[in-house]
């Protein structure tokens, strides 16, 4: 099944290039894969999406990285996720007006309007994401990114090392529980 | 010495910081993009010896050697492009059997980073997979922390391979250097450091005071952590029998009444039966590799698990497991030996039933002489060389990859700790003779035993060279020549109707080749011959190579074939064992 993993990493070379090495040599599936700066200097945030049986063996493997500060599966707790996509749709001079109506009716924002194609931008939930993409696919879809899914969970808890970056948060451990282990 | 206040170059620098960091002695190769720190080298002798190997792999098996015999961390040394190639072997090797090893490249100028220029090779790309962590080092500012970093990653928690690539300006570029440095490793802890679990310390108590049939299974870890005398307390107190892995041979004693032998693919009947009836088993510092386990899916199928590892994502990676003991095997074990201050021993019929099974199948009856045959056999080898080490003790016993290094597990006495060293993970050809070497460095005073087959030995041999440079006189060879690539041919033979494809193998005149190089080579192809053999390369105060010439196609028994439960062996060339019957 899928899990969405939040990983704080110590922003230093190679880093994601060990997190992606990882996942591809462990034959673990990576649905969605995004990296950015997080809130504290020098720490960065990817948001994970992996098709993995046991979601427990891949945060160990993951926390045995150097780099990597923490590790959390959110996939069973409230979060927010959301997903931004750009698409350069084809559309021609009569459509168009259907076609922006569509984008109005579905939340995405025409950011670049020519006369024979409309680039949107749409920041929303995957499967809304999915949605709009099918939805205008008709018109003709030239070209399309997709940013891959963000991860934050809800309320008060934050996936946040501090600023002093403090060693080694294992937060989905369970070491202490042996049925967490029996996957 | 530089004055500490004086600026130095990057090379001084870290030769001064290996110094600091305990190092003695180090293996490798020069060549254009290493050449500052060879340069700096000289100033330092005296206390950082470095030994010229012939192959950066001998380089880094060597340094392998050193800290598998010693506990200490190795060293190796390469230079950019195929210098730094040619110890991902080794470094492999080391990812594989958690051997704390620190692998020191030199690279390009930094300016031609990314050029393709002359032996640039991307190594630290490359080692990603096969390292505990890996730097490249652009800046001689950077130097001293990133060794001190280097070396407590090598050391610490599970132990295991770090790289260091350094720059060639960063080698040439002055600097004063800061030692007072602090790690800057916020994601990585010590993980033997980490608080022991009392209450999952309680549950494996639980689970040893009521378990009927339990096993203890002994690894590399109890090794690394110096564990075996709380072993051997544990044993003795609770009454439970103790298998060793090949990475565990000499954590327990194998002549100890509760010693049992080898598990898993080459394990001895008896053990592999035990574990399929065990209802407790207690892994002690090993990993459920798959040559141990044989099918996972059939592996002790009555058993709950309890695994110590300092690792903790070992715990549940293979085999389910009920009570999860993460940390350094010694200091857990002495928290549960607290916990277990008396214990009545499991039912005498226990360890009786697999004394019984060991009666029948009597583990070294696949090695009985045939009385037929006047030819050497390997097992004539090993019961002369077992002899003598039991006899005259202060050994090291280094084997290579294949039926000789299976062998040797099997039909030689394991003692004590750090007395067997052999690549088990990876499976490397070859590191025998150089890991020989580098155990040789690291215990003059012993004699260094290296089991090895004709195969291996071709791989690697050019290191007598370097034991001949290095006036090493402490290494003798027990060469196993059966003129095959033998576990090959051994499964072309079982499994594959003797079709020996790519198996057979001429060599040179090994004992001509020894002697061309300074050892001293003995032929010996009859059984007779054997012990006076080992009695004089033993007393020879140099090297030495004895050719056994032995039957060219023994086997290995039992064996449990690819992808089978560790209950189906081969007990021999005609006869399986029938699945065990089980008792509840």
């Amino acid at each position: 099944m899928s899990h969405t993993l939040i990983v704080l990493l110590h922003d230093r070379p190679g880093v994601l290039h060990r997190a992606v090495s990882l996942f591809r040599r462990r034959g673990y599936n990576i649905e969605s894969l995004t990296v950015g700066h997080s809130e504290v200097p020098g720490v960065s945030r990817m948001t994970a999406v992996v098709d993995a049986k046991d979601v427990e063996q891949v945060i160990r493997q993951l926390s045995r990285i150097v780099e990597v500060l923490t590790v959390s599966d959110v996939t069973n707790v409230p979060v927010v996720v959301r997903e931004t996509a750009l698409l350069k749709v084809s559309v021609t001079a009569d459509a168009q007006a259907a076609l922006l109506a569509v984008g109005a009716e579905l939340g995405a924002r025409a950011i670049d309007v020519g006369p024979s194609t409309v680039v949107f931008e749409l920041t929303a939930e995957p499967w809304a994401v999915d949605e709009f993409i099918a939805a205008v696919r008709p018109y003709g879809i030239r070209e399309l990114m997709r940013s891959g899914h963000l991860a934050m969970r809800c309320g008060a808890t934050a996936d946040t090392v501090g600023a002093a970056a403090a060693p080694y948060y294992f937060q989905a451990d369970g070491m202490s529980d042996p049925d967490s282990v029996e996957g | 010495m530089s004055t500490t206040l004086e600026a130095r170059t990057g090379a001084q620098i870290m030769c001064e910081a290996l110094i600091r960091q305990g190092v003695e002695v180090m293996f490798g190769i020069p060549g254009g993009a290493i050449m500052p720190f060879y340069h700096a080298m000289p100033e330092y002798a005296d206390r950082l010896r470095h030994v010229l190997c012939r192959h950066e792999q001998g380089a880094g098996h060597a340094a392998e050697g050193y800290a598998r015999a010693s506990g200490r961390v190795g060293v190796c040394i390469g230079t950019s492009g195929p210098g730094a190639t040619n110890l991902v072997t080794p470094i492999a090797d080391a990812w594989m059997d958690s051997t704390p090893l620190v692998a020191i490249t030199g690279q390009v100028h930094s300016a031609l980073i990314g050029t393709d220029a002359f032996q640039e090779t991307d190594i630290t790309g490359i080692t990603v997979p096969i390292t505990k962590h890996n730097y490249l080092v652009r800046h001689v500012a950077d130097l001293p922390r990133v060794f001190a970093e280097a070396f407590h990653l090598a050391s610490t928690g599970r132990p295991g391979p770090v790289l260091v690539d350094v720059t060639k300006d960063a080698q040439q570029a002055t600097a004063v250097p800061e030692w007072d440095v602090t790690l800057d490793l916020p994601g990585y802890r010590d993980d033997r450091e980490r608080a022991v679990d009392h209450d999952a310390v309680r549950e494996a108590v639980r689970l040893l005071q009521r378990a009927r049939r339990p096993l203890i299974l002994a690894g590399n870890g109890v090794i690394q952590s110096g564990a075996h005398a709380e072993l051997r307390t544990l044993a003795e107190r609770t009454g439970i029998p103790v298998i060793t892995t090949l990475h565990g041979l000499g954590a327990f004693p194998q002549d100890h009444p509760l010693s049992l032998g080898m598990p898993g693919m080459h394990g001895w009947v008896h053990v592999n039966r035990a574990i399929q009836e065990c209802d407790v088993l207690f892994n002690i510092g090993s990993r459920f590799d798959d040559r141990v386990t044989g099918k996972v899916s059939a592996f002790a199928p009555r058993a709950a698990v309890i695994h110590l590892d300092v690792d903790p994502s070992e715990i549940g990676k293979n085999v389910r497991t009920a009570v999860a003991l993460v940390g350094d095997a010694r200091r857990v074990l002495r928290v549960l030996l607290d916990e277990l201050p008396a214990c009545a021993p499991p039912p005498s019929a226990w360890l009786a039933r697999i004394r019984a099974m060991q009666e029948v199948h009597e583990p070294r009856q696949a090695y009985r002489r045939r009385p037929d045959t006047p030819v050497l056999m390997p097992h004539d080898v090993y019961a002369a060389l077992n002899a003598a080490l039991a006899a005259r003790g202060s050994y090291r016993v280094v084997t290579d990859v294949g039926q000789h290094q299976m062998w040797a597990a099997q039909l030689l006495d394991w003692r004590r700790p750090r007395t067997h060293i052999t690549s088990g993970g990876s499976g490397t050809m070859g590191f025998a003779v150089p890991a020989a070497l580098g155990a040789a460095i690291a215990c003059p005073d012993e004699t260094i035993w290296v089991v090895v087959g004709d195969g291996g030995f071709q791989m690697t041999n050019q290191e007598l060279a370097t034991i001949q440079q290095e006036g090493i006189t402490n290494v003798k060879i027990a060469l196993i020549n059966n003129g095959y690539l033998g576990m090959v041919r051994q499964w072309q033979e079982l499994f594959e109707g003797r079709r020996y494809s790519g198996t057979p193998l001429s060599g040179p005149s090994f004992t001509r080749l020894a002697e061309a190089y300074g050892v001293r080579g003995i032929a010996v192809d009859t059984v007779d011959a054997v012990p006076g053999a080992i009695a004089e390369a033993w007393d020879h105060p140099g090297p030495v190579l004895i050719d056994f010439r032995v039957e060219r196609e023994a086997n290995v028994f039992p064996i449990v074939p690819q992808g089978k439960s560790i209950g189906e062996m081969l007990v021999s060339a005609d006869r399986a064992e029938e699945p065990p019957c089980l008792t509840h």
